[in-house]
């Protein structure tokens, strides 16, 4: 496919439309991915996760930077909510990385999440395939930032950062209930607030509560950092490179990427078995047994085995 | 993969050019395109011609909005326009407002810009523009090649790109 060929000898235009057409669920995208996916695994893929305002932008802004000094090619995915109500979605993460328009070794592509919870858009991990196919070494994901449920970015990057900013007693909340056990590397941002020693400290705390700490090998790091100046940023690099260096060297990049393979099959095979049920089931028979259920003449396990046989699968009912 | 990714979104791009700090008529904007569904990347204030073409190409908008207040748009939208032929962009509405004087507007739309709204436009005229002349089947043709003078022309059709047809949208309206 020339659009294929023209993504991987680096023209930011075939890959710009490329991931268009992964957004929109296109009907080539499937076997534009096909062929991407054998070009890719070279990139190391980093998440940000950490609530609105943290400075997510503004520390990869920074870590790009310092990234580029480090010769590398770096792209960035970034995430921001599209309205429930509307579809629509203002994109505002690349305000603060527009100083780094123009250098050609910088790829930068804001998604809209278009209904999916968790903190990213439902394709964004082909997206990242993509930018993984054209050669850049390092692929930043930015997520919504919404909190607690973005546990979603543990199944798209091999190192999750998660930041946090100092006296925010509501963010270590958040931490504590689920943030915790996804973070690779931890970030104080605004270090130049009062309290980050602090906040460093309780998370330190935090983390020695964490029973299954021990089993993965690998002891979360905590770096403070301003990213509005940059402090701390070099640190924060040095972090990442030690993560990849220990996935690659306990094995666990391997896991990492067979369970990934793993869902990502299982999420395509129920898609598909979705999309055969919608096409055999009018939705008028749908909202029946639906009716059925809720009368109470059926029960939704009967209903499902029902639906089931539609499709020729043999489900107990 | 839920139904609301296997759709069209119109994506576009709110630019301000220059040092031009004049924002709030970009961010009302930038709201009412994403209240009409659209995806919507603004970059805020202090774009320079590169920073735009660059945000437009990597982000594969339909539209580029530039707004611009200070009287400097005749030095910055024909690096913009240049910026973008150069790179083979040749698909995507540009289309201008702010305090554009009548005067000036020969010659933006020369450059291939559309619409030039002035203050007090009502935002779904501007809403409306949009949907009316993003060239919508462009998704679906193959992409022109980089720099777009060489090889066949798979581009816009002469019609499409033109920009200079007159009455597009409120062209020179200064309203307030
Ligand atoms: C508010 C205002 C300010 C505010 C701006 C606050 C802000 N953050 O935006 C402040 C006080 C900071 C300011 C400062 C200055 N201002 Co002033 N300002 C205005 C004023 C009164 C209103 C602008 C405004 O916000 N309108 C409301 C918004 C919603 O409307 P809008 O931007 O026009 O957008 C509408 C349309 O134009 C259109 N539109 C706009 N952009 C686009 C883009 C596209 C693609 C489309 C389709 C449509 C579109 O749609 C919008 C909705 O209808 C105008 C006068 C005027 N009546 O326009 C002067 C005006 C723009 N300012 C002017 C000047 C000179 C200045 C200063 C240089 C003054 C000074 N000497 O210090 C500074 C420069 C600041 C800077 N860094 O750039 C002049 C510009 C003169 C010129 N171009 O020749 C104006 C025209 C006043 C005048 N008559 O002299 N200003
Ligand atoms: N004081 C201070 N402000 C910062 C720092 N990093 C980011 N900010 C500011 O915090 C605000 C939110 O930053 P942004 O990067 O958009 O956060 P995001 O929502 O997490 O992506 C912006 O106004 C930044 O300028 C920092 O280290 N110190
Ligand atoms: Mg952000």
């Amino acid at each position: 496919m020339e659009i294929v060929d023209r993504v991987l000898a680096g023209d930011r235009r075939a890959l710009a439309r490329v991931v268009t057409l992964i957004e929109n669920g296109a009907p080539e995208a499937r076997a534009i991915l096909a062929a991407l996916h054998l070009r890719g695994g070279h990139a190391h893929i980093v998440g940000f996760t950490g609530s609105p305002g943290a400075g997510k932008s503004t520390l990869v802004t920074q870590l790009v930077r310092e990234l580029r000094r480090r010769e590398q090619r770096v792209g960035v995915v970034a995430v921001d909510p599209s309205s429930p109500f509307t579809g629509g979605a203002i994109l505002g993460d690349r305000i603060r990385m527009q100083e780094l328009a123009g250098d050609p070794n910088v790829f930068i592509r804001s998604m809209a999440s278009r209904g999916s919870l968790g903190g990213l858009a439902a394709s964004t991990r082909d997206v990242v395939r993509a930018l993984d196919a054209a050669s850049y070494d390092t692929i930043v994901i930015e997520t919504v930032g919404a909190g607690q449920a973005e546990v979603e970015i543990v199944r798209a990057a091999q190192s999750v950062v998660v930041v946090t900013v100092p006296g925010m007693g509501d963010d270590i909340q958040a931490i504590k209930a689920g943030i915790l056990e996804i973070a690779d590397i931890f970030v104080v941002n605004k270090a130049d607030r009062p309290g980050a020693d602090q906040t460093a400290a309780e998370l330190r705390m935090l983390m020695s509560l964490d029973t299954h700490r021990a089993e993965r090998q690998w002891k979360p790091p905590i770096i403070k950092t301003i990213a509005a100046n940059g402090e701390g940023v070099p640190a924060l690099a040095d972090a990442l490179a030690n993560h990849q260096r220990f996935l690659a060297e306990s094995g666990q990049l391997a896991s990492r990427r067979g369970q990934q393979a793993r869902s990502e099959i299982l999420a395509l095979l129920n898609q598909a078995l979705l999309d055969r049920l919608r096409a055999a089931v009018a939705p008028a028979e749908w909202d029946q047994l639906v009716e059925e259920v809720i009368a109470r003449r059926t029960d939704p396990y009967s209903a499902a085995a029902i639906l089931a046989r539609r499709v020729g699968l043999n489900v107990e009912g | 993969m839920t139904e609301q990714t296997a759709e069209r979104k119109i994506r576009v791009l709110v630019a301000k050019p220059g040092l031009d700090g004049h924002d709030r008529g970009a961010k009302v904007i930038a709201r009412a395109l994403r209240d009409a569904g659209m995806e919507v990347i603004y970059t805020g204030i202090r774009q320079t011609p590169t920073m735009i073409v660059e945000a437009a190409i990597q982000e594969d908008v339909d539209a580029i909005l530039m707004s611009i207040l200070s009287g400097a748009h005749m030095a910055l939208f024909p690096k913009v326009m240049d910026s973008l032929r150069q790179n083979g962009v040749d698909d995507v509405l540009v289309l201008a407002g702010g305090i554009l004087p009548d005067e000036d507007i020969p010659a933006i739309e020369a450059l291939g810009i559309r619409g030039n709204f002035g203050p007090g436009t009502p935002m779904q005229s501007i809403i409306d523009f949009v949907r009316a002349n993003v060239h919508t089947e462009r998704l679906t043709r193959a992409l022109s090649p980089l720099g777009g003078l060489s090889g066949e022309s798979s581009g816009a059709t002469p019609g499409e790109s033109a920009g200079t047809s007159a009455g597009a949208g409120a062209s020179g309206q200064t309203a307030g």
